[in-house]
């Protein structure tokens, strides 16, 4: 069976669930093996948070240099490891990081890239959602090997539990691809909510919430959500930009999207029409909004959120 | 300085985008500026402007670099009349369809001919969304890679340029030797309106358009090819009610039901 390489998504030091769903695309094709890019020394400890999902291997590089010189850095290593393993294809998670490597990637290995695949086949046909999620599209990659960055949240990870077969593996870092330095990094402050494009929910705010994302905040925390935004509400200073959904913010797909008095411009519908399901809450009954949504409310979100607030907690308690 | 902006003009983001033949349809839709191109322009006009400005015989000019069909001229001009000295367009109908290694190759070359020293991109365009040229660019050039900007400063006596980013790893500060490429996320700025004396005087500026001969490369097919593409159902409509007092009640009894809870 060939191999099939996954880059193991490590954030913070620690390691995502994207990696397991990954490995879960990257089983169809052949024998899964991880690469683990980590700082010098901490190799094993990376590695040995490998322990879900259908992973045959772990390759296990260690460098201050991905740290120290990012994106770069990353690339040179991962075209050397392809190069070495001839892999039948690459499976990168589809953040901003993972999509800049497999760009540099596809540039030194001489490889086609699709990005955003919300799912890959057996013989390596992606399907992307795009245009805001109104089209599907099949491709495949016709030179080199594929290269596939994968969208968080749209395939269902196998989380058996594997205890892979660790490989240490060594290989420089060309000068030529330390040419950005980081002096400085500063975690991201997220108050103990999920990352936007990893949460299960999504609870979102807009015009409607007036400024106040209170009435969101507090039913995005009985849920265990994570926070969204529309454009009007972050280009009003609501709320941090970095929260925005939609086509010049970030893309989500979660279980469930809340949209709360949001109505619902096509901008905002394409970062998050492929969710699997919509509930909308809105004044407006007018509100394009409640095309998409499999659940509608029309109503004040101030007198319905506290309510459904209070009933989901009611139900945990 | 010899600053660099890459620019795409797009299907308006407000247009229903469709696929003919395996590729968007661009002859049928509004084509505007990429609204991400824009902060680009404007942090490139302000880092001319805060070292000596770009007017005639200043240190610095700010060049325009957009690949795409002669009726592109439409968004470079816009670049040029926020400010923008001048503009290089490569057009050649052999590009249509161009994925983004043949995009970053070709601006690659030509931004590596003009020497520039700052090369700046938006983060993504509306249309296509891959978010990796400004990378491929850097890897072509061999050159340092400071993208997801949401701030800059350049030094250019000592030719160093330091952005802040923000990732999903946290806020971080890095820094590169020119030349640099640097993409720049929203709100880095707020993007200046043309005046009209800019538009006049955009309409006098030169846009070189060059062809793939003239660039004096050769591409190949592109690298990843559509099996089919089909727009995707509605979605069925669902159920829609209105807040009597027990919204929020039917809303977590949905939930129940959909065992989302």
């Amino acid at each position: 069976m060939s191999c099939v390489l996954i880059l193991a998504d490590f954030i913070g030091g620690k390691n995502t669930k994207k990696t397991a769903e990954l490995a879960t695309a990257a089983a169809r094709i052949g024998d899964v093996s991880a690469v683990v890019l980590a700082p010098t020394g901490q190799g094993a400890a990376y590695a040995a948070a490998l322990v879900q999902g259908p992973i045959s291997t772990v390759l296990v590089v260690e460098s201050d240099s991905f740290a120290e010189h990012g994106v770069g850095a990353a690339a040179d290593v991962l075209t050397q490891i392809i190069a070495q393993k001839n892999p039948a294809a690459v499976l990168i998670a589809s953040h901003a990081f993972g999509k800049e490597l497999a760009g540099r990637t596809a540039v030194k290995s001489g490889s086609g890239i699709i990005t955003d695949a919300v799912d890959v086949a057996a013989d390596i046909t992606a399907t992307q959602m795009i245009f805001g999620g109104s089209t599907t599209v099949h491709s495949k990659i016709s030179h080199g090997t594929p290269i596939i960055t994968v969208r968080p949240n749209s395939i269902t990870a196998d989380l058996k539990s594997v205890s892979p077969t660790i490989e240490m593996l060594s290989f420089d870092v060309a000068e030529s691809s330390k040419k950005s330095t980081l002096t400085s990094s500063q975690p991201p402050v997220r108050g103990g909510r999920p990352e936007l494009t990893e949460a299960d929910i999504v609870v979102s705010g807009g015009r409607g919430t007036n400024g106040d994302f209170a009435a969101v905040e507090a039913f995005a925390d009985s849920l265990g959500a994570a926070v969204g935004a529309s454009r009007a509400a972050t280009d009003a200073g609501w709320y941090p930009h970095s929260h925005q959904v939609g086509q010049t913010g970030k893309s989500v797909s979660p279980q469930l999207y809340v949209a709360c008095g949001i109505s619902g411009a096509i901008q905002h519908r394409a970062g998050m029409q492929t969710s699997k399901a919509i509930v909308v809450i809105n004044k407006d009954p007018e509100a394009p909004i409640f095309e998409i949504a499999d659940f509608g409310v029309i109503g004040d979100l101030f007198a319905v959120l506290p309510k459904a607030t209070e009933g989901v907690n009611a139900r945990k308690a | 300085m010899k600053i660099a902006i890459c620019i795409k003009q797009v299907p308006d983001s407000w247009a229903e985008k469709k696929m003919v033949n395996g590729l968007l349809d661009r002859t049928n839709v509004d084509a505007v500026l990429n609204d991400l191109d824009e902060y680009a322009v404007e942090e490139g006009l302000r880092i001319a402007e805060a070292h000596g400005g770009n007017e005639e015989g200043a240190a610095n000019t700010v060049t325009v670099i957009s690949m795409g069909p002669e009726r592109a001229t439409e968004a470079v001009r816009k670049a040029l009349s926020m400010g923008a000295n001048n503009a290089i367009l490569i057009s050649d109908p052999k590009l249509a369809g161009a994925d983004a290694l043949t995009t970053s190759k070709v601006l690659a070359s030509v931004i590596s001919k003009g020497e520039f020293d700052v090369v700046i991109c938006g983060t993504e365009s509306t249309d296509a969304r891959m978010s990796v040229v400004p990378a491929m660019i850097a890897e072509r050039l061999n050159c340092a890679q400071l993208t997801f900007a949401s701030a800059v400063t350049v030094d250019p006596a000592a030719k160093k340029v330091v952005i802040t980013r923000v990732t999903e790893a946290g806020v971080d500060e890095m820094f590169g030797q020119f030349p640099v490429v640097i993409s720049v996320v929203e709100k880095i700025n707020e993007p200046r309106y043309p005046s009209f004396k800019g538009i006049m005087a955009a309409k006098k500026k030169t846009i070189e358009v060059l062809d793939l001969s003239a660039v004096g490369i050769s591409i190949e097919n592109a690298w990843s090819v559509v099996v089919d593409a089909a727009p995707r159902p509605a979605r069925a409509a669902g159920v829609k009610i209105t807040d009597d007092g027990g919204g929020g009640d039917q809303l977590v009894t949905f939930l129940m039901e959909k065992k989302l809870i």
